[in-house]
């Protein structure tokens, strides 16, 4: 999956009630979701990002509490895909499951700058930086991860299974 | 091989001999929890996969704690979608307003958790139920629709780290002080992905409530689970209330920790954690000068019958500050009837505070104790977050229930010797 958009650039430990706060989370709507989307980190976040846009963060990103209405708002916002230097462990499992791309590339989080444009491979995990043409490598994707995205997420995976033993 | 406490559990749950940590495994659960928030996207899920009932009608329990009594029409319509699947599906736990209370403080309670069962939760703090000898974890909710369907589900075995407390506790220092300084030492992703095992002899000592306390956090520092070996005192508790056969694993001598810690538990004071992330760990004597608008006991942290039996001894013959609110949130119908049956309340309302029915409410800034714009907050609860509980530019700070009631008191972040 090639992916390209522009670098919006956030810190260590954003948490779950940054990426959508509680407030919001009395309706699972993705549109309605996506409007809040960072909305305590940055209150203009939902109307400034274009589809494709990438979240870079530092460490820790998506800490905090279950919701899997944190990745359905990055989604829905239209941002392609996230690269941190590590992920909260719910959260990278709910983006999996959901089907959002998520790479781990602490070099990259270093080195771009915010409004830079990134071409990312997702299946790969190469984060091209257009902007200064450096190319950067994400750890790679465990296989177990990449068995659930080919099956088109969880939900299919799991159906596949089902379909099986009956 | 020898194993820590949260290989044996999950070895036995996907029918293997062994574990090692990075493996991973299928394993069969125990009990699936979704609440208000989190079930409504795992039923739109589960329906998509095909299958008309859940796995097992027993196992999956369906708790409406977050924004219930239903605090507006959006919240409604979640309740109503939670609870007609229950029906639907026939599940015998779900529990109504009336009946419910806070989902880790009500499992435990209702004995539907026990003793080396592994638990997913479509809810973070699914990791409480690890003082019991469990291995408990939160998930997301599409993981949780997968479980409704299939009884199972994948984990990647975490490393453990293993946490010793020596010494005896300060008469005001309890489980929320352990986990706070913890966390304090190790960071908010200091256990990231790993299991965190607390033991040691002041542990041992430790009631079941401040076990729980300690394990409900272990996902502030980024842990997979938090757990401790059952002993007596766990045996004491589950005995009679536990429905299901359990086990009590131990960790074996020579199992491997990527880390060990040991902290001399007779040199931590009350702690109090800091906006806005509970690393912000510190001594309530190096507090300052922090004037409170608001003060709230309660939430799956600290809203359990000793919580409010602490308060209460504080709060006994004082009255809550003219300038402060206190909000106190037993965490079931049990703890609310227990509470009452002993006088507490009598004692709460004397000091000026409000009881309100079991709900998370104010914790995750639902609603029954907002925020607005640059107020300040105590709590008992577990986040500290930017507009955790309302307007995200007011503050949260994290205590235990003893420094949350006397701050009440004072009107600023207090140590509880100061009302006394
Ligand atoms: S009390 Fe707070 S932390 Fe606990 S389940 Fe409810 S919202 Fe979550």
């Amino acid at each position: 999956m090639k992916l390209q958009g522009k670098a919006w650039k956030f810190g260590n430990d954003v948490d779950t009630d940054i990426i959508i706060a509680a407030r919001y989370l009395n309706s699972s709507d993705p549109a309605e979701l996506a409007r809040h989307c960072m909305e305590d980190g940055d209150p203009e976040f939902a109307s400034k990002v274009q589809p494709g846009d990438m979240i870079l963060a530092a460490k820790n990103f998506g800490c905090g509490s279950s919701r899997e209405h944190a990745p359905i708002a990055i989604k829905a916002a239209g941002v392609s895909c996230v690269v941190a230097k590590s992920f909260a462990r719910i959260f990278y499992r709910n983006a999996f499951n959901i089907g959002l791309p998520i790479l781990e590339c602490p070099e990259a989080i270093d080195e771009v700058q915010e409004g830079d444009t990134l071409a990312v491979d997702a299946a790969t995990g190469t984060i091209q930086n257009l902007t200064t043409g450096k190319e950067y490598q994400a750890v790679p994707i465990p296989d177990f991860m990449r068995q659930i995205i080919d099956a088109g997420g969880l939900i299919s995976y799991v159906k596949e299974r089902v379909n099986k033993n009956v | 091989m020898p194993m820590t406490i949260t290989e044996k559990i999950l070895a036995a749950a996907a029918g293997k001999d062994s574990v090692k940590p990075g493996e991973l495994i299928n394993a069969r659960v125990d009990l699936v929890l979704g609440n208000d928030i989190t079930a409504p996207v795992a039923i739109k899920e589960f329906q998509k996969i095909g299958v008309d009932r859940v796995w097992d009608k027993d196992r999956v329990a369906l708790v409406p704690d977050h924004f219930t009594p239903n605090k507006d029409i959006k919240s409604a319509e979640q309740a109503k979608m939670v609870r007609e699947f229950a029906h639907q599906q026939e599940l015998s736990n779900y529990f109504e307003v009336g009946r419910m209370g806070i989902e880790h403080c009500l499992l435990p309670e209702q004995g539907l958790v026990g003793p080396a069962d592994v638990i997913i939760g479509a809810d973070s703090h699914t990791c409480t139920y690890g003082a019991l000898g469990a291995f408990a974890t939160g998930v997301g909710s599409t993981d949780l629709a997968a479980a409704m369907a299939l009884g199972e589900t994948w984990f990647k075995v975490p490393e453990s780290i293993k946490f010793v407390f020596h010494g005896q506790l300060g008469k005001w220092v309890g489980g929320k002080d352990l986990i706070l300084y913890t966390i304090g030492q190790i960071g908010v992703d200091g256990a990231l992905y790993k299991a965190m095992e607390f033991s040691g002899e002041t542990i041992r000592q430790l009631s079941m409530d401040g076990r729980f306390t300690m394990c409900n956090m272990a996902i502030e520092a980024g842990g997979k689970n938090g757990i401790i070996e059952p002993d007596e005192i766990t045996r004491q508790y589950v005995e009679g209330r536990t429905k299901r056969p359990y086990t009590f694993y131990t960790s074996d001598p020579d199992a491997e920790y990527t880390q060990v810690y040991h902290f001399d538990t007779s040199k931590i004071e009350p702690q109090v954690a800091f906006p806005h992330l509970p690393e912000n760990a510190r001594p309530v004597s190096q507090a300052g000068q922090v004037e409170i608008d608001q003060a709230v006991i309660g939430s799956c942290t600290n809203g359990r019958i000793e919580d409010l039996r602490l308060a209460a001894e504080i709060l006994k013959g004082n009255k809550v500050n003219q300038r402060v609110r206190l909000i106190v949130i037993p965490g079931t119908q049990e703890i609310y009837r227990q509470a009452m049956r002993e006088g507490l309340f009598e004692i709460f309302l004397d000091a000026g505070a409000v009881v309100s029915t079991p709900t998370c409410g104010p914790c995750l800034g639902g609603h029954m104790g907002i925020l607005a714009k640059g107020e300040r907050c105590i709590a008992t609860t577990n986040r500290n977050f930017v507009g955790r509980m309302g307007h995200p530019e007011s503050e949260v700070y994290l205590a235990n229930p003893a420094v949350a009631a006397a701050s009440a008191v004072t009107g600023r972040i207090s140590h509880p010797e100061e009302v006394l």
